[in-house]
């Protein structure tokens, strides 16, 4: 007999204008996992922040175990057995596994008796459920997939029956992922709910039992998984077909384009990040560098795109040298010769968002003719570009005239990469091209990809997303700790052994 | 998603006029409290600062003097802010092109007048920007903070153009700290003879052809940081030095650049102190007009249509204030110092106080308005 634990009926929230849940009707069902699936701006997270107490809908009601309840914080939430794990996480670093638990539930002012029953209580709890954290070790010495655990525990711990996981999977390697994912099946075993928020259809399809497919704050769809799939699923959250393998021919490789030797690379606080790479890519083929966040990966594009000095080693575009330790070519000098970049962090790096989005579409390129002649700037010009290059990437909505940071985070990566692809480079560096992009975008922007290919340019792809690397990179580098531990050709290599090279242990 | 009011969707007219407004308005009230609390009759005083700084002709052209001053330090201040550097040194740079004018009509006199007056305007620019530029450049390259940098110029300026008044400039006929006189020839077309030219007999006022100029300065200013390349790098070093550094700006040369224009622009006050008003350095001449500058230019949004409207009402305040202090004997010249004060402090630092709120009420109605 299934019973509904968690039953959301009409929740409608509204952040000015934006409408960001309208009358969600959702029953999560006791003891199954429940995906809950859409693009990046769907709601889901916002809806989810209601669920955990963090915001308070316009209206609409929430039952929990079919009675009626009020959530003002999150603390109501954990009451009534509602946990969250959050994207980022939410620990403190200097202190320990069991210290992190107990914050806020001590119970006494001074450790003692309680903190002794609590290890007591939580050890019993790892054993049930697989987690094997130790309880003593301090979390800045934790990995990523450990500090997830610790948050599971904790919500454990006060009593949670439901969990909320919002984007687990965003920060691990597919080890990590398959850990995960054991331990959520045991909670499930043990009779606890879990809503799974995600926007990979992978996941949905390997964990859930039931899905709910929200697009543009509303739910479109339920169903149960065994009775779908992939397509019909991104079909749903984009409201249309989607292609989701990128068709692509085999590449004609042409001669090396891009040259890094013995290349070392310091942070701004002096540490080593990347350590003595080899690579090259050929004209006409994308080479794809997989990785977990922090291994280097930004340090190393910031090297090659001339924004960060080279420690050692050099680096040539097709031949001639651009960069040593003793000179590195400005981006400007760079993008002269064809390079262009388009960096990890949109935000921090590739724009700047109080421009008007005309203004973006240039930067960079803004002392070129005919966007200036004689350090004046052509507004007819630039707004006629402006509009074009909108229409071709289908930036939405389409005004030039819009400051930037009104657009949502797809629209953003378009605006950047019209205006680095309008000028047909010859060496594309391209970081994390779909983070935070919606389905339909991202199928556009990796067709984009495999065209410059196709034209002959040479492509270095970092992503963090390992299906992105598969489904687009020619060969693959793997880094870790700041070296290159391994290199394949994409045809010969499986998604294990990547994530073995990928987590250093190969 | 933390903040109530989607910035998109509200009207320019309310961030741009409404906000300041309110702003203004309380600033005002507040005053009228000190006022009342000095013994004074707010509304008296009211009457006075706009019999002063409207009622009569000379009255409106002490205005429109003040304004002057006003208008060129609130922009010199408006272009370095777009590169998000806090110029607070208007008052130093404003000193040293006094330096600049002066030595340049008096070494170039045997030009012809506008010749001479063109030179002079260089002069002031060119002196002021040199005085911002140890700031800058101690900002590009080392990291000093360009607060503490330009307000300690402000006091080397001061010490230094006392000795020069005092021991090497000085007109030596006289005991006082200034220098000669420039030769009549050299002084700016005041209002009085302009107002002649038409027949009308009014007496002096210091309002002279700087106003104009100022004025172009306003246009200088929209051009530079709206449509030339420079603007467009100077603003993009201020919001996101990264994304500048990303696209091959450098930060270096574009503080460097804002820094020097805005000394430029501080420096012009000096055409009309110098040129217009007194024909010789005298100690002390930019008399706050530089701090006073920061505020004109953050209430006018750092933009010239913004700094205009704002120079002109502090403009107004400085005449009818000096009006009120004349006829109320418990109102002192302080006293205008601190409703300058209360206006900064309302316009500037309490700026977002009431913001959300009057935003957001605006957007509520607009949107009941499309639902109805």
């Amino acid at each position: 007999m299934v019973s509904p634990i968690l039953q959301l009926t009409n929740i409608s929230k509204s952040f000015g204008h934006v409408q960001a849940n309208k009358n969600i009707n959702l029953t999560i069902n006791k003891g199954t996992i429940h995906g809950i699936i859409g693009e990046n701006g769907a709601g889901k997270s916002t809806l989810m922040s209601i669920v955990y107490g963090l915001y308070q809908a316009d209206s609409g009601t929430i039952k929990v175990n079919e009675k009626e309840i009020k959530l003002k914080s999150p603390r109501d939430s954990i009451e009534n057995g509602i946990g969250m794990v959050h994207q980022h996480f939410m620990l403190v670093e200097n202190f320990t596994v069991l210290e992190n638990i107990v914050l806020g539930f001590e119970g006494e002012v001074v450790f003692g008796k309680n903190l002794e029953k609590a290890k007591i209580d939580l050890k019993n709890l790892c054993e049930t459920y697989n987690l094997n954290v130790d309880l003593d070790s301090v979390i800045s010495d934790l990995s990523v997939g450990f500090r997830q655990r610790v948050e599971i525990l904790k919500s454990l711990y006060r009593g949670a029956e439901v969990f909320i996981l919002d984007e687990p999977t965003g920060v691990l390697t597919p080890q990590e992922v398959d850990e995960l994912f054991k331990i959520l099946r045991s909670l499930k075993e043990e009779g606890k709910t879990i809503v799974l928020i995600t926007h990979k259809l992978n996941e949905i399809m390997d964990l859930t039992s039931e899905v709910s497919v929200m697009r543009q704050g509303e739910i479109v769809g339920h169903t149960k998984t065994e009775t779908t799939n992939r397509e019909k699923l991104a079909e749903m959250m984009v409201g249309r077909s989607v292609l989701l393998r990128i068709n692509k021919s085999k590449t004609k490789r042409g001669d090396v384009a891009f040259r890094v030797e013995n290349l070392t690379v310091k942070d701004d606080l002096d540490v080593t990040r990347v350590k003595n790479i080899n690579l090259e890519i050929h004209a006409g083929e994308i080479l794809g560098l997989a990785g977990v966040t922090g291994n280097g990966q930004t340090e190393l594009l910031e090297a090659l795109s001339g924004i960060r000095k080279v420690e050692s080693g050099e680096i040539f575009l097709n031949g001639e040298k651009i960069s040593d330790s003793s000179e590195l070519l400005n981006p400007r000098e760079l993008k002269e010769k064809g390079l262009a970049h388009i960096p990890e962090d949109r935000q921090r790096m590739g724009l700047v968002t109080d421009f008007k989005a005309s203004e973006n579409l240039i930067f960079g390129y803004h002392d070129q003719e005919p966007y200036s002649k004689s350090s004046i700037m052509n507004q007819n010009k630039i707004l006629e570009y402006s509009t074009r290059v909108m229409e071709e990437y289908d930036v939405r909505p389409r005004s030039p005239h819009l400051m930037t940071s009104n657009f949502s985070g797809g629209n953003q990566q378009k605006l950047i990469l019209s205006r680095e692809l309008n000028e047909n480079p010859k060496i594309l560096l391209i970081g994390q091209p779909t983070r935070g992009v919606d389905i339909g975008a991202i199928e556009f922007i990796h067709q984009r990809l495999i065209d410059m290919r196709d034209k002959g340019a040479a492509i270095l792809l970092v992503s963090v997303e390992l299906e992105e690397i598969l489904s687009l990179s020619d060969r693959i580098a793997v880094m870790f700790d700041g070296m290159i531990v391994g290199e394949r050709v994409n045809e010969d290599v499986t998604d294990r052994e990547l994530g073995l090279l990928m987590a250093g242990v190969a | 998603m933390s903040s109530a009011v989607d910035k998109s969707k509200v009207p320019w007219w309310v961030s741009n006029l409404i906000v300041p407004l309110v702003n203004l308005t309380l600033a005002l009230l507040v005053s009228a409290l000190f006022i009342f609390i000095a013994g004074e009759n707010p509304y008296q005083a009211i009457k006075l600062i706009i019999y002063g700084s409207f009622g009569y002709i000379e009255g409106f052209a002490y205005t429109l003097y003040y304004t002057t001053n006003f208008i060129f330090t609130g922009l010199a201040f408006a272009v370095a802010f777009h590169c998000r550097l806090f110029n607070i040194g208007g008052e130093g740079q404003a000193y040293l092109g006094g330096l600049g004018v002066f030595l340049v009509a008096i070494n170039f006199s045997f030009l012809p007048v506008p010749i001479v007056w063109i030179l002079s305007i260089a002069g002031a620019f060119i002196f002021g920007a040199a005085w911002a530029f140890i700031p800058a450049y101690l900002q590009a390259k080392r990291g000093s903070h360009i607060v503490i940098t330009t307000i300690m110029f402000n006091f080397i300026a001061s010490s230094l153009m006392v000795y020069l008044l005092v021991d090497v400039i000085r007109d030596m006929k006289q005991m006082g700290p200034h220098t000669v006189a420039l030769p009549k020839e050299l002084w700016l077309p005041n209002f009085k003879d302009f107002a002649a030219l038409f027949g009308i007999k009014i007496r002096y006022s210091p309002l002279n052809a700087s106003f104009l100029l100022a004025i172009a300065a306003s246009f200088f200013v929209w051009f530079l940081v709206w449509k030339t390349k420079w603007g467009y790098e100077m603003r993009a070093v201020g919001h996101n030095t990264q994304a500048a550094i990303y696209a091959g700006i450098s930060p270096y040369k574009n503080i460097i650049i804002a820094m020097l224009i805005s000394g430029g622009l501080a420096g012009l006050l000096s055409i009309n102190e110098i040129l217009g008003v007194h024909h010789k350095i005298v100690s002390g001449f930019p008399a706050g007009y530089g701090f006073t500058g920061i505020a004109v230019a953050l209430m006018g949004r750092n933009h010239p249509i913004g700094i205009f409207p704002a120079a002109f009402l502090f403009g107004i305040l400085y005449q009818g204030g000096s009006e009120v202090t004349f006829d109320m004997p418990n109102i002192t010249r302080y006293m205008f110092v601190a409703v300058q004060g209360v206006i900064i402090l309302f316009s500037g630092a309490l700026e977002n106080l009431f913001r959300p709120q009057i935003e957001s009420f605006f957007v509520n109605r607009l949107n009941r308005e499309v639902r109805s």
